[in-house]
């Protein structure tokens, strides 16, 4: 199935559509429009999802990262003043190349050591979600629950942090 | 296969999926090969769909304006043909011929593409819908997820359409959809996740088979879902009870007011696809879909799913005609502080419920009414105890407006006396 021309073509538009708009995250000046080109970065990486019939992960990824991500960084940028909402040069440039590179390095890494077993037989894979579903209230119940948990917290330690006590003792809140 | 008098014959619009079952099978006998089959199979089903959108972005102006008018004592668009029925099409002619201006300081890409994205994911939508038995161009496993991450992908484009004009005005209006989103979405979730719980299923095709088996419509059940979901999608639709993003009195029209002519006529048409599509989900997940009853058996069913996409729309044309807009504090703080309290607590009332129903065996000829009286008394009580508790209080005899706050303004200086 994964030979199919028509699968090999998707494959081949969607990653270089992918990698190009990734790409363009970097290099475009305004931060907006890098928030766009990652969006659809986003949407490429769920295409490449739906190729590899992750169906339910795909629908996820357009939901979380293009639907909500985005607005949030949108919000993000919007919410900072105007004079650093340029895709500048800054001092993280260098660190950040390093970063990527150790990230790159790693996916190259994983990538190659795996053993993956290709199965020829199958042709679809049923019902994704409810697989997934079953796995995250089963074997990895505690992983998710850490991960719940974790997201709380992060939530509330971003309202601690940013809450202004003046401001809600004038409001009487 | 059940007792119905709708044939195979491919003549028989009654099934359409007569019809492309046919097309397909003489492209299968000709000898094509398999992705010709896949390729007309979906060119047909998007012909059908953008078919209907058409037909609906041009009938629905019409419908909206007449029945907001009789609603608000006025007659509406009534000049042009029967009852006013071409006012549309002047319209469609009137906006094509306009020239489309684009501020000079616009961002040119980031402009043009947004109403193009706001419009596709309000079609898409209606692809993963089943429009009659056979009749689902994309049989998703994960629908309602699938119609959830559209959703959120229209808000995106109304910012990209604020944010490109390079205008005060429409910069406030694709803030305030960025704000309505992030409140909005929750509650949106929560309550198909409600719904999702209880058919044990994310297909949209599943859901209905679900309804046509228990014999009952899922709103029945699960009231206080529809009620959220409703108030959450005319939100992020918005619409007037919720159209605070382009507030023609405060903001000129918000993220659409440099917009003109065709592209502007986009926007418009996108927002009745939109309301349309919603319409559809609602129909399908809570209001059975193509089935009611014994009637599918007469009536074909896409038929009945487009009454009913009709009969929801008018509920959005009704709290349009008749709901006067909120402050965007009172809409932030309604999503936060009730819909998504109430989604939760429905979360919880139908997980314990589908337990009762799966350990113990009962019979869900047993359980669904009892099911049925219990949401329905929880959906009334827990809005009738935030009306008491939380909403404003309830005065007889008010003696200001109960809606209002009186604040002190500061005097202003006694104006200096002319100079003679």
């Amino acid at each position: 199935m994964i030979d199919d021309t028509g699968i090999a073509v998707a494959f081949w538009v969607i990653a270089v559509t992918t990698v190009v708009c990734a790409l363009m995250v970097t290099a475009v000046r305004n931060l907006i429009h890098a928030v766009l080109f990652l969006t659809l970065t986003f949407v490429g990486v769920s295409g490449i999802y739906i190729v590899l019939s992750a169906d339910f992960v795909a629908v996820a990824q357009v939901l979380i990262y293009a639907g909500a991500v985005a607005v949030l960084l949108t919000f993000a940028i919007m919410l900072t003043p105007g004079a650093d909402r340029l895709n500048s040069e800054t001092a993280f440039q260098g660190p950040a190349a390093v970063l990527a590179g150790l990230v790159l390095a790693v996916i190259v890494f994983v990538t190659y050591d795996t053993d993956w077993q290709i199965d020829e037989g199958r042709v679809s894979f049923a019902a994704t979600a409810t697989a997934l579903g079953r796995a995250f209230l089963g074997p990895y119940v505690v992983p998710f629950e850490v991960a719940s948990v974790l997201l709380v917290t992060a939530m509330v330690g971003a309202i601690l942090l940013t809450r202004d006590e003046e401001e809600e003792e004038g409001t009487g809140a | 296969m059940r007792a119905t008098i709708i044939t195979d014959n491919w003549w028989d619009i009654r099934d359409l999926s007569n019809l492309s079952g046919a097309i397909l099978d003489v492209l299968d006998d000709a000898g094509a090969p398999d992705w010709t089959l896949y390729v007309v199979s979906a060119l047909l089903g998007a012909a059908g769909i953008v078919a209907f959108i058409g037909a609906v972005a041009i009938i629905n102006i019409w419908v909206e304006r007449r029945v907001v008018g009789r609603m608000q004592s006025r007659l509406g668009p009534n000049r042009l043909g029967p009852f006013g029925l071409l006012q549309p099409v002047a319209d469609a002619i009137k906006l094509m011929q306009k020239e489309v201006l684009q501020p000079r300081t616009a961002d040119g890409l980031v402009f043009s593409v947004a109403p193009i994205a706001f419009t596709v994911p309000g079609i898409v939508v209606l692809a993963v819908l089943p429009w009659g038995r056979n009749m689902t161009l994309a049989n998703l496993d994960v629908g309602i997820v699938f119609i959830l991450a559209l959703s959120s992908l229209g808000a995106l484009a109304v910012f990209i359409g604020g944010y490109g004009s390079n205008n005060k005005y429409a910069l406030f209006g694709a803030m305030r959809v960025i704000a309505m989103l992030i409140s909005y979405e929750i509650p949106i979730v929560l309550a198909l996740l409600g719904v999702v719980l209880f058919a044990g299923t994310m297909n949209p095709v599943d859901m209905v088979l679900f309804q046509e088996n228990y014999w009952m419509f899922l709103v029945l059940v699960q009231p206080l879902p529809l009620l959220i979901y409703f108030i959450s999608a005319s939100a992020e639709l918005n619409r007037t009870p919720a159209d605070i993003a382009e507030a023609e009195s405060e903001i000129a029209g918000g993220y659409h007011v440099e917009y003109s002519g065709m592209k502007f006529g986009l926007f418009y048409a996108a927002e009745l696809i939109n309301c349309v599509a919603v319409s559809a989900i609602i129909a399908t997940v809570f209001l059975g879909g193509w089935w009611m009853y014994k009637l599918d058996e007469i009536v074909p069913g896409w038929m009945i799913f487009i009454g009913k996409i009709y009969a929801v729309y008018f509920l959005f044309v009704w709290t349009r005609g008749t709901l006067p807009r909120f402050r965007i504090d009172q809409l932030l703080s309604f999503a936060w502080k009730w819909m998504t309290p109430m989604a939760l607590v429905n979360i919880m009332l139908v997980a314990a419920e589908i337990l009762i129903w799966k350990e113990t065996g009962w019979s869900a000829g047993l359980l669904f009414p009892i099911y049925i009286v219990v949401n329905g008394a929880l959906t009334a009580g827990l809005i009738v105890a935030w009306v008491r508790f939380m909403g404003p209080k309830f005065t007889r005899f008010p003696d200001r407006p109960r809606f209002y706050t009186t604040i002190d303004v500061p005097s202003l200086p006694a104006p200096a006396p002319p100079a003679a």
